[in-house]
């Protein structure tokens, strides 16, 4: 496999200027002849298909759900960072940059990063032209505020709902190309599984899921924006159809996997309250502007919130972290909280939680101007939870929410499987161990206006592409082992249901592959997820028939899929003896309990090659090299 | 809580489909609709019936892809709130719950909750979008948008596209949606050059994909969990006769002037 990151030479700020001259271009009467393939349609894949479509190619867009705007992007809360440094509070393209690669506790690679912020502006201009109605000033002009991990204010917003109005956006300008006849939309159906035909990703086969129909749609380069795996965790903040599927398939077709272990455990979530919970919601993180984090002093504390004098608050965020406090980094903050719930110091049901309390920002300001802010977060909070977050402190509690992990992906965001690009969070690529609030909204968006447009050029160029025919028997092989794998969930007809499948995988991997990780909770768990596994195939119980709309065949194929690669991040949590970011191993931690890095070993991106079923992965190494930021230990004390 | 569940069950867009009547038991006030309805699921699939299709994604009132009329009102009785973000403590123990799909002759059912809204998509490909290609756009601070515009543009934009408001008017118009689209829009200054164009093509696609027409019941108001209100529709009508004063749509250009 190759691992060349293909990082162009020159000065970090020359790179991508260079690379944009250098690259091959296709002429623009010839691009109508290439037809490209985007799988997932939130803001990497709307923008990428809509953006690729108005430079001429012939586009197909792909998504599960009955249209593209419900991708789950759309709940993305709190905002999107950009260097426009237009509060003059000192920041920079080199500033985000560099916040961005210590965030990612110096784990991504330093080119990647750098373009992300270079496009950062891009991104806000383009949103702004297409009516994303972002936050202003009185004089009109781009409102900010700032969000955890950053001491400059460079987060632009729509009231808590930023990701659902730069998709919106991104979906009107796919829709209007759906309109123009220049990007067909196929909406309902799931990809099934990648067609590789000569070495080079071809085409994928999904599944019409309203009528079952099982085709293949052929083309010259696939593109993947479809999301994270967070849902492997069972519960987790994505949406209930976020699903590996794609990715995982295509990992078996020859894409190597990087860095699966990284996972981002949010710190502000709603707690868990019952074995029927379906999903935690979250609470944007910039809601840690205004609230302060605490819990009580004294252990197993069950007095009412107003009842515990100041004096026996303990605000530990702002205690350990005087320089950054409630607006550390989300995996410190996560960790913080699980180290207070462990003192047996956490409040509410089952002492998982603590408080974010408003009391203080509601006298400064006054109760209108928090609601102005937060008030349908504290209006979501309030109908969950049957509780005032006006009178009340909120109490929250970490979980899944973001996977750093993802498909490997050069320079050019191509993967190891030729033809194949990846972007968003189904990449691996920019946020290294763990990422920085409001940064997930601008990789997204710069992967899909501004890169792929770009470097799908160069790949359709550079490459000879023979057309291929429909019955090729590549083609058909695809498409048989697709209907075989659908047809055998069917036929299974055991006792137990998928959901109960899927949560115990979520369990056993919150318990051993969650927060905290040690090397007997990762041995343990690569012993049981196969033992599942095997459970799973032969005791699963799918109902109904392949012939129509049936959530619990599709709940099955991706529930499948979860109990493969949950065996791969843990072998890849358990490979990476090193603390870094979301990535926390109990046994490397320094005596106050932070991340303790191995630089001398495990300064690199682990990708993870595919060999066949009952054979282990092979373990590639892509060095990271650090020429413009110094390792450093990070610190926000 | 013990609830009786009476819910549309219907195969597929052929099929007449018809009631059918379930037990829910031991439901916990605290869970959501939805996850109710998880329970009843995993309950018929152990008995081997098949589970009752819904639309459902996100789960936190945003994608927009939940919607069914309970107890006779599109998401529920309780106000500014999505099925997903209903929770079981807005009913009482012994309740009976009638659960059926939107009903629109533009929404075809597509097997029990679920129908197809594709229609919506296509009114906003006639017209709901700014056309400004990627890599066009001048500085984001080029084009100051006063305040007071910025935030009725995004009461507006706030719609989430479910099709509550279509479900809930007797009419099935789905002018609050296209209203909603056309006033994003056309409240801020980067909407202007188009403002005309896009009220006319949206409101013809509208009528061509079998929605009906207002007639002021303002029930499309009420079940809107997102609080979109009437006056969207007024701001529609007002582009659109001025539209079809000012900017006629040329014959045979696809509607675009």
């Amino acid at each position: 496999m190759d691992f060349r990151s293909k990082v162009p030479d020159g000065p970090l700020p020359e790179k991508w200027r260079k690379h944009r001259f250098d690259m091959k271009l296709v002429n623009p009467a010839n691009k109508r002849k290439h037809r490209v393939l985007v799988v997932g349609t939130g803001l990497a894949g709307a923008s990428a298909a809509a953006s690729m479509a108005e430079l001429g190619y012939e586009v197909e867009a792909f998504c599960h759900n009955d249209s593209p705007r419900r991708a789950h992007s759309i709940a993305a809360q709190g905002g999107i960072n950009a260097a426009k440094n237009y509060q003059n509070d000192g920041d920079s393209v080199f500033r985000l940059f560099y916040d961005t690669i210590k965030g990612g506790d110096f784990r991504a690679r330093e080119a990647n990063v750098y373009r992300l912020a270079e496009l950062s502006v891009n991104i806000i201009d383009q949103c702004a032209a297409q009516g994303v109605p972002f936050a202003r000033e009185y004089g009109g002009l781009l409102a900010n505020r700032s969000f955890g991990g950053a001491q400059v204010s460079r987060t632009f917003y729509a009231r808590g709902q930023t990701g659902q109005q730069l998709l919106l956006g991104a979906y009107q300008a796919l829709e209007r190309q759906v309109g123009l006849g220049k990007v067909k939309m196929f909406a309902r159906h799931e990809m099934q599984d990648v067609i590789v035909v000569n070495g080079c990703a071809r085409g994928i086969v999904v599944r019409d899921m309203v009528t079952g129909e099982i085709t293949s749609r052929l083309g010259d380069a696939v593109v993947l924006a479809t999301g994270g795996y967070g849902n492997v965790f069972y519960l987790s903040t994505n949406a209930q159809a976020c699903n590996a599927t794609a990715i995982w398939r295509a990992y078996k077709r020859g894409a190597a996997f990087g860095n699966p272990c990284y996972t981002q455990i949010h710190p502000t979530c709603i707690p868990v309250h019952g074995d029927y919970q379906s999903k935690l919601t979250l609470m944007s993180e910039s809601l840690r502007n205004d609230g302060r984090i605490w819990v009580p002093v004294k252990k197993g504390d069950e007095r009412p919130p107003s009842d515990i004098p100041e004096a026996e608050r303990d605000y530990y965020l702002e205690r350990k972290y005087p320089s950054f406090g409630n607006l550390s980094p989300r995996d410190i903050a996560s960790r913080a909280a699980k180290q207070v719930c462990d003192e047996g110091r956490g409040v509410g049901p089952g002492g998982l939680g603590v408080y974010l309390d408003f009391a203080d920002a509601i006298k400064r300001l006054g109760e209108d101007a928090i609601r102005e802010r937060y008030g349908n977060l504290f209006e979501m909070y309030e109908r969950i939870t049957d509780e005032n977050p006006y009178k009340r402190p909120m109490r929250i509690f970490p979980a899944v929410h973001y996977t750093m992990g993802g498909l490997w992906v050069d320079y050019d965001l191509m993967s190891t499987l030729p033809g194949l690009h990846v972007l968003g969070e189904a990449n691996f690529s920019d946020h290294g161990a763990n990422r920085l609030g409001a940064s997930a909204l601008m990789q997204g968006l710069a992967d899909g206006y501004f890169v792929i447009p770009y470097t799908i050029g160069n790949y359709l160029a550079a490459s000879k592409l023979e057309k291929i025919p429909a019955d090729h028997p590549d083609v058909r092989a695809v498409e048989a082992e697709v209907a075989a794998r659908n047809q055998r969930l069917l036929s299974i007809r055991g006792t137990r249901t998928t959901a109960s499948f899927h949560r115990e995988l979520g369990k056993l991997m919150w318990d051993q592959c969650g927060m905290a990780r040690n090397e007997r909770g990762l041995t343990d768990a690569l012993g049981k997820i196969p033992e599942l596994r095997d459970r799973f195939w032969k005791d699963v119980n799918v109902l109904g028939s392949g012939e129509h709309l049936n959530p619990s065949l599709e709940h099955a194929g991706r529930v499948a899929d979860f109990l493969e690669l949950a065996e791969l991040m843990c072998r890849d949590a358990l490979e990476r003896r090193e603390s870094c970011g979301g990535h926390f191993r109990e046994e490397f931690q320094t005596e106050d309990g932070e991340a303790k890095r191995d630089d001398d070993h495990f300064c690199h991106v682990a990708a993870w090659e595919y060999r066949g079923d009952g054979q282990a992965p092979l373990r590639h190494v892509e060095p990271l090299v650090f020429e413009n930021v110094h390792l450093q230990t990070r610190s926000y004390r | 809580m013990d609830l009786t569940l009476v819910v549309w069950r219907q195969k597929n867009a052929k099929d007449p489909g018809g009631f059918v009547t379930y037990p829910a038991k031991g439901i916990s006030p605290d869970m959501s609709f939805l996850e109710m309805l998880d329970v009843v699921n995993e309950g018929l699939a152990s008995r081997g019936e098949e589970p009752i299709a819904f639309d459902h994604d996100c789960r936190e009132g945003i994608c927009g892809a939940c919607g069914m009329v309970i107890g006779g009102r599109p998401h529920g009785p309780r106000q500014l709130t999505t099925a997903c973000q209903l929770h079981m403590r807005t009913f009482r123990d012994g309740d009976t719950i009638t659960i059926e799909p939107w009903r629109a002759a533009a929404f075809p059912v597509v097997r029990d909750l679920v129908v197809d809204r594709s229609a919506l998509d296509r009114i906003v490909q006639a017209g709901g979008f700014v056309s400004v290609a990627t890599g066009s756009a001048p500085d984001g601070n080029a084009i100051p948008v006063p305040k007071d515009d910025a935030e009725r543009a995004m009461d507006a934009a706030a719609c989430i596209g479910c099709g509550a408001c279509v479900a809930a008017c007797p009419n099935a118009s789905a002018m609050l949606f296209t209203g909603a689209k056309i006033s994003h829009l056309g409240l801020l200054p980067q909407g202007q050059a188009e403002r005309h164009a896009r009220a006319l093509a949206m409101v013809e696609r509208m009528d061509q994909e079998g929605f009906g027409s207002c007639t002021n019941h303002a029930e499309c108001e009420a079940a809107c969990p997102k609080g979109i209100t009437l006056e969207n529709i007024a701001r529609m009508n007002r582009d659109f006769i001025a539209a079809s004063f000012l900017r006629r749509p040329k014959s045979g250009g696809g509607g675009w002037a």
